[in-house]
């Protein structure tokens, strides 16, 4: 499995995406800079965490327009596999790739924190080495993650069974309590009509040994693999 | 070609959670300006741009709006014209 990892100015989880696929998975990935007009040859993209262009105007608004995103549609439109972490799905979601929008934390704070995180919809290429209803430890880091979208489009990815990831409590019930920034239906990440282009707000790649505390995060990458036809 | 000033005043759309508006609200509130009833808090953008006339001025940062500078998702927007320069 080859994985292009698009690198903006203000990406800073583009390493640890780099090392999950490379060091723990054993797969081949690469950086694509943003202002590159192609992707080369992959057979999965990311687009990693930070801060593309400094959150200015609202986090993702600027990077959507960066050369290298008309790719990033082309290859998604052609049923290519695109994941968007953190700062990534606040750029699907202006890109219009994913509907919503990702607001201001309902703390109004900055939240880097562990959080349990449990996997709705495990028939997806990002989720497959997932049960249903598993509860993973992820982690987040964000500030602007309160997911939003209107009344129909919430309805709409629950009745297509695109939400893949919900924020929960410890009984694993998508709580209030359990919800860790106020995004609406207790949301962390959805995927499109198509299946094929998944943001999560949070981080897979932080959690990929255990020396980094939690294993939870390496069945999305593993996914992605098996998803290739790498093999597991 | 003449010069317009144009500000384009972004809020959080109706209905929509505002949480850093509800936070200057309860800031508000305990500085005892009991009469506020409600605080929303958006984005003011100042553009000078050069247009033909005042119509097309207005088109162009509407187009600007929908493209960049608002989400549709999340924002309302207006547009003020301050006139020609």
């Amino acid at each position: 499995m080859q994985v292009a990892i698009v690198t903006f100015p203000g990406s800073n989880c583009d390493y640890d995406c780099y090392k999950a696929i490379t060091d723990v998975l054993g797969q081949e990935a690469r950086f694509v800079w943003h202002r590159e007009a192609t992707l080369g040859d992959c057979d999965a993209v990311i687009l990693p965490g930070g801060f593309s262009y400094g959150d200015y105007l609202r986090a993702g608004a600027i990077a959507r327009f960066s050369p290298i995103m008309a790719a990033v549609k082309a290859f998604a439109d052609d049923g290519g596999l695109v994941l968007g972490v953190c700062n990534g799905f606040q750029v699907l979601c202006e890109a219009g790739m994913l509907p919503g929008a990702l607001i201001r934390n309902r703390s109004l704070k900055f939240q880097g924190e562990r959080v349990r995180v449990r996997v709705d919809n495990p028939d997806t290429p990002f989720s497959r080495a997932y049960g249903k209803g598993q509860i993973l430890h992820l982690h987040i880091a964000h500030g602007l993650g309160n997911y939003v979208a209107d009344e129909a489009t919430l309805d709409s990815l629950e009745a297509e069974n695109r939400v893949v990831f919900r924020y929960v409590d410890e009984h694993g019930e998508a709580t209030d309590v359990g919800n860790a920034n106020g995004s609406m239906r207790n949301i962390a990440g959805i995927i499109n009509e198509r299946g094929n282009v998944l943001g999560m707000m949070p981080h897979p790649e932080r959690s990929v040994e255990m020396l980094l505390g939690s294993r939870d995060g390496l069945g999305v990458f593993e996914s992605l693999r098996e998803a290739m036809g790498a093999g597991v | 070609m003449n010069e317009y000033r144009i500000e384009v005043r972004i809020a959080p759309r109706a209905g929509l959670l505002d949480p850093e508006g509800k936070a200057v609200h309860h800031a508000l509130r305990s500085l005892e300006f009991d009469e506020v009833e409600d605080v929303r808090i958006g984005r003011l953008v100042r553009l000078r741009l050069l247009a033909d006339d005042e119509a097309s001025a207005r088109e162009a940062a509407d187009a600007m709006c929908r493209k960049l500078l608002a989400n549709p998702v999340t924002e309302d927007y207006e547009i003020a014209l301050e006139g020609a320069h």
